[in-house]
């Protein structure tokens, strides 16, 4: 039996554990779910420190979620986004069977558990009684000191590995620029400049795509990988409301009659009416 | 409380980890389920330690910690290359040991 | 000195090897090493004979054992030689005409691509047939004999871009196959009755084995015999063997490898001497041998196939001679040898023949052709009277022998044996004299050939009349060699035994007889050939020369009684193949490919998929885990 506190904060960790592995499993982005598992290895990590693992606990605090994790959010940020992420499941009777087979496993396993004899625990007091570091150092340093080479062995391959792995050898000369010039040609791709972003110098940011002579909005002028993730805000009504706006005053002062103003609201084009996104509905912020 | 119930903790943990490696298609993030299921057999292994009053346990959770470091360095290598030549990071993209 | 008796062998076999091996570098001087292989051989024969005339009788015969070839707990064969009178005698013939014709084939084969190959194959044959006459037990002699089949084989399809070559040699070598079974079943026969297959342990064990076993393994001998001598009714190949090269004609089809039958049944002789049935068999498949032989021989057009029928018509004298046991062996041999000299001698003047007239055979377009070609119509001639027994010269000292000893044979048998030989040697002039007159003599009957032009015909060059002229004199005083003090007699009865029959006829009635046959046989032969001219196309003829044009029906025989029953039990055999067993080895398949192709689906190549299966199983084998635990 432990003590009350330790029920208590056992009963907190287990729900922050449980939670971020759920947040994980169901988060549709790879950096959130990432983050949920950080939050489950830190409160694994208070576990292990309540359990008298105090090294591992730091270990797990500075490896795990310091390092790996970390290794993992630099991954997902070079991978980018992709389709990867959606959560459709393409496999026919993939999803029902594997949630089957969970449940199934954490049955059997929770009645395994449940099965086996675990009244008595003996507890660390003695094992841990000239400290927990000293304690492991001497079993790494004696006992396991075959394994704990090999691992070291391990992990200089590993190393190697990686960057076998991911090393690229240039087997041409980079192309220069003339190259790429008469490459876009030969292609026939843009030759010229694409377009860049923002609006009437009201808006400078990225993710603004410019506006083309019929008001609709110029899809190149905004960086592929916002496009992909659909991040690209469209202003376009506001700025010709605000247009006609000012036109407007300035037929007020000038005393130009009505028929000549333009009416404000409407929407430049039929084409940018189809295809462009209404600002207020921008999928970033349905995805958050 | 029992301490046992650390071992509960585990095996639903590691459950989850489990179901997320047959669920996710981001092989990322199949890679994170699959150091949910490490951490929970950790946890486990340290629990065994207090039970039996050594620290074996706690030396075996080490070890798995070490290799599954390795492990990710050179998963995630793969990972990326994969995505280099294939431009995809789902595992089902990549389903050429078909005929 | 008796290391020579390998070396015999040695020559001819490392000759074929280097001209087999040796590639196109040899082309050039391919032929020289064939002839010299034989040659040393010839020269190594001739060391050793005078080496066993020089030994006193009771030890000439000499053994001598190379390695233990094969020994399996009570199975011992060893590739030991043994060299008596019988085989010097045989080595002699194979070395000294097998030299011959390799010089001669050195003319006759000059423009010929392949001659280094021919020559390598002729090697081989020398060597196989060595190995055949030396072997001391009947294993070794089994390989010999196996060897002179596959050279006949090769030798007869040399020129394998014809096919009717081909053909013929693939008829050849199957036919041989039926012989060659026999032999085999009657090693094996010798090797359960009498334990050894050593001729001195199986001859010596003879005498304990009951005649029916003794009579099995005679009869199996004689097929072994009647494949390789082309006897009746293994005879068929020997014809179409013509389509091989004039000199393989000669070397294998006329002077050696066709006795090798003969020589088996003389070696085998305390085998017969035993089994009185086996060698009644003997006799009559030589009599009956003889006459086909000869009535092929008459009817025959083509040179080559008409000389092929009077080589069977001889070998069937030999084996008919052989039969008859004791009285008999030593004038068989004696005529082997003679009718290797004229025989050989003969087809090398065919060959000239041809050489001479842009390779025809048909002897309807010949004719006149003694003053273009002297030397082989000296040559042929002198053959010519050797075969059909003119007195004095070699076939006559030993046809007339034979004769004698089929009269000797006694009762009934004797008679019909005896006249049977005599029309024999009757039919064998008249159709001597056929060919004689058909070529040699005669208004010319030239056709031209495919280009338009007459033949030229010349006499062949010196190397090609040189051999035929040495075997010319060998056929005149062979014979007569033999004779004196009965020389040849007495050489061999130590390994054959002889004995003089009781003639119901004197010997001088006898030979009164034969040369009244032999001249009948000629006037008959000047009456139709010689007097009146020779027709072009060959008129319809009578019922039977219509058949020996056919060789008497020899193929359609075999097709009826062994082709057609051959083909149609196959053809039931393929049936149930197809329909039985590979419809139940195809529906198993089918049932297991079906199978596979559904289970495949599993195999969808997604991870996720295989991860679930794995998982899956898992689950399972926890779940077994815990409920065997709590059983």
């Amino acid at each position: 039996m432990t003590s009350t506190g330790e029920a208590v904060q056992f009963w907190v960790l287990a729900v922050i554990a449980v939670g971020g592995a759920l947040g994980m499993l169901t988060m549709r982005k790879a950096v959130h779910s990432a983050l949920c598992l950080a939050a489950t290895m830190l409160a694994l990590a208070v576990c292990y420190l309540a359990q008298g693992a105090v090294f591992l606990g730091v270990v797990q605090i500075v490896v795990y979620t310091g390092a790996i994790m970390m290794l993992f959010l630099f991954v997902v940020m070079l991978v980018g986004v992709s389709t990867a992420d959606s959560l459709k499941e393409t496999l026919k009777g993939q999803r029902v069977a594997a949630v089957l087979c969970g449940l199934g496993f954490g049955v059997l396993l929770i009645a395994g558990i449940a099965n086996a004899k675990l009244s008595h625990f003996t507890g660390l007091a003695e094992a841990n009684a000239e400290g927990n570091v000293q304690g492991l150092a001497r079993l790494i340093f004696t006992k396991y000191v075959w394994a704990f080479e090999v691992t070291g062995a391990l992990l200089i391959t590993a190393a190697v590995g990686a960057m076998v792995l991911t090393h690229r050898e240039h087997v041409k000369p980079p192309l220069t620029q003339r190259q790429l010039a008469a490459e876009r040609v030969r292609e026939n791709k843009q030759v010229t400049p694409l377009p860049a972003p923002g609006v009437y110098a009201r808006h400078n940011a990225v993710d603004i795509a410019g506006l083309l002579p019929d008001g609709s909005i110029a899809e190149n002028s905004v960086m592929s990988t916002l496009r992909e993730r659909g991040q690209v805000r469209d202003v376009s009504h506001e700025m010709l409301r605000r247009m006609a706006e000012l036109e407007n005053r300035t037929a007020d002062w000038l005393g130009r009659p009505s028929s000549e103003r333009p009416r404000p609201g409407t929407p430049p084009s039929p084409r940018a009416a189809l295809e462009t996104v209404p600002n207020n509905e921008s999928p970033s912020e349905e995805a958050e | 409380m029992n301490p046992v119930n650390y071992l509960y903790l585990a095996a639903l943990l590691f459950t989850i980890g489990a179901a997320g490696v047959l669920i996710r298609r981001n092989a990322i993030v199949l890679f994170m389920c699959v150091e949910l299921m490490l951490n929970a057999s950790n946890l486990a292994l340290v629990t065994f330690s207090r039970l039996h009053g050594n620290l074996d346990g706690q030396i075996m959770a080490f070890f798995t910690m070490v290799v599954a470091a390795a492990e990710v360095v050179v998963g995630l290598a793969i990972i990326v290359s994969i995505f280099r030549t294939r431009h995809s990071a789902s595992v089902d993209d990549s389903n050429l040991m078909k005929l | 000195m008796n290391s020579l008796i390998p070396l015999l062998i040695a020559a001819p076999l490392a000759g074929a090897a280097l001209l087999l091996l040796g590639g196109r570098r040899l082309d050039r001087s391919g032929h020289w090493i064939g002839v010299l292989a034989a040659a040393v051989s010839f020269a190594f024969g001739l060391v050793l004979f005078f080496q066993m005339l020089g030994r006193p009788v009771s030890q000439r015969a000499v053994d001598v054992k190379l390695f233990s070839w094969i020994s399996v707990g009570g199975f011992q064969a060893n590739a030991a030689f043994q060299l008596d009178q019988l085989s010097i005698v045989f080595v002699l013939l194979i070395t000294g005409v097998g030299s011959l014709i390799h010089v001669y084939s050195v003319g006759y084969m000059a423009h010929d691509e392949r001659r280094r190959r021919f020559f390598g194959y002729l090697n081989l044959f020398l060597a196989a047939m060595l190995l055949l006459v030396l072997a001391d037990n009947y294993l070794l002699l089994y390989v010999g004999w196996e060897g002179v089949g596959l050279a006949s084989y090769l030798l007869i399809g040399f020129w394998q871009h014809k096919v009717s070559a081909a053909t013929a040699a693939k008829k050849a070598f199957i036919v041989n196959r039926v012989g060659d079974v026999g032999l085999s079943i009657a090693i094996m026969l010798m090797f359960t009755q009498f334990g050894s297959f050593t001729f001195s342990q199986v001859f010596a064990a003879a005498p304990q084995e009951s005649r029916g076993g003794l009579t099995a393994i005679g009869l199996l001998l004689l097929l072994a015999a009647c494949g390789k001598s082309a006897q009746v009714p293994l005879q068929s190949w020997l014809g179409d063997a013509m389509e091989g090269p004039t000199p393989v004609s000669a070397l294998i089809h006329a002077a050696t490898m066709v006795t090798a039958g003969v020589y088996l049944i003389t070696r085998s002789n305390a085998i017969f001497d035993l089994a009185p049935d086996a060698r009644l068999a003997v006799v009559c498949v030589g009599a009956v041998t003889l006459l086909y032989g000869a009535i092929v021989g008459c009817a025959k057009d083509d040179i080559k196939k008409a000389l092929a029928g009077s080589t069977m018509s001889q070998i069937g004298y030999m084996v008919l001679a052989a039969g008859l046991g004791p009285i008999g062996y030593v004038f068989a041999i004696m005529h082997l040898v003679t009718h290797g000299f004229f025989k050989a001698g003969l087809f090398l003047g065919a060959g000239s023949v041809m050489h001479g007239m842009n390779d025809e055979v048909n002897m309807r377009y010949y004719g006149g052709l003694r003053k273009h070609l002297p030397i082989t119509f000296a040559t042929f001639g002198l053959g010519y009277l050797a075969i059909i027994g003119f007195p004095g010269l070699s076939g006559y000292f030993s046809k007339d022998r034979i004769i004698e000893a089929a009269f000797a044979e006694g009762g009934t048998e004797g008679w019909i044996l005896g006249l049977t030989a005599l029309v024999g040697a009757a039919v064998t002039a008249f159709y001597m004299t056929r060919i004689m007159l058909m070529t040699f003599f005669g208004e010319r009957r030239w056709q031209p050939d495919g280009k338009g032009e007459l033949p030229h015909p010349h006499e062949a060059p010196r190397v090609m009349t040189l051999p035929m002229i040495v075997l010319a004199v060998g056929s005149v005083l062979a014979g007569g060699l033999f004779t004196i003090n009965d020389a040849f007699v007495n050489w061999l009865t130590p390994v054959t035994g002889h004995s003089e029959g009781n003639s119901p006829l004197s010997s001088g009635t006898v030979t009164l007889i034969t040369i009244v046959c032999m001249v009948a046989g000629i006037g008959v032969s000047y009456l139709v050939y010689g007097r009146s001219a020779v027709p072009v196309n060959p008129p319809v003829g009578s019922a039977l020369t219509r058949a020996a044009r056919r060789d008497l029906l020899q193929d359609d025989i075999n097709h009826a009684l062994l082709v057609r029953p051959g083909s149609a039990l196959t053809a039931a055999l393929v049936y149930f193949d197809v329909k039985g067993l590979d419809g139940v080895v195809n529906g198993v398949s089918a049932t297991i490919g079906g199978l596979s192709s559904r289970v495949r689906r599993v195999q969808n190549g997604y991870v996720r998929s295989y991860a679930l299966s794995m998982f899956g199983g898992t689950l399972v084998l926890v779940a077994t885990t815990l409920l065997m635990r709590s059983v």
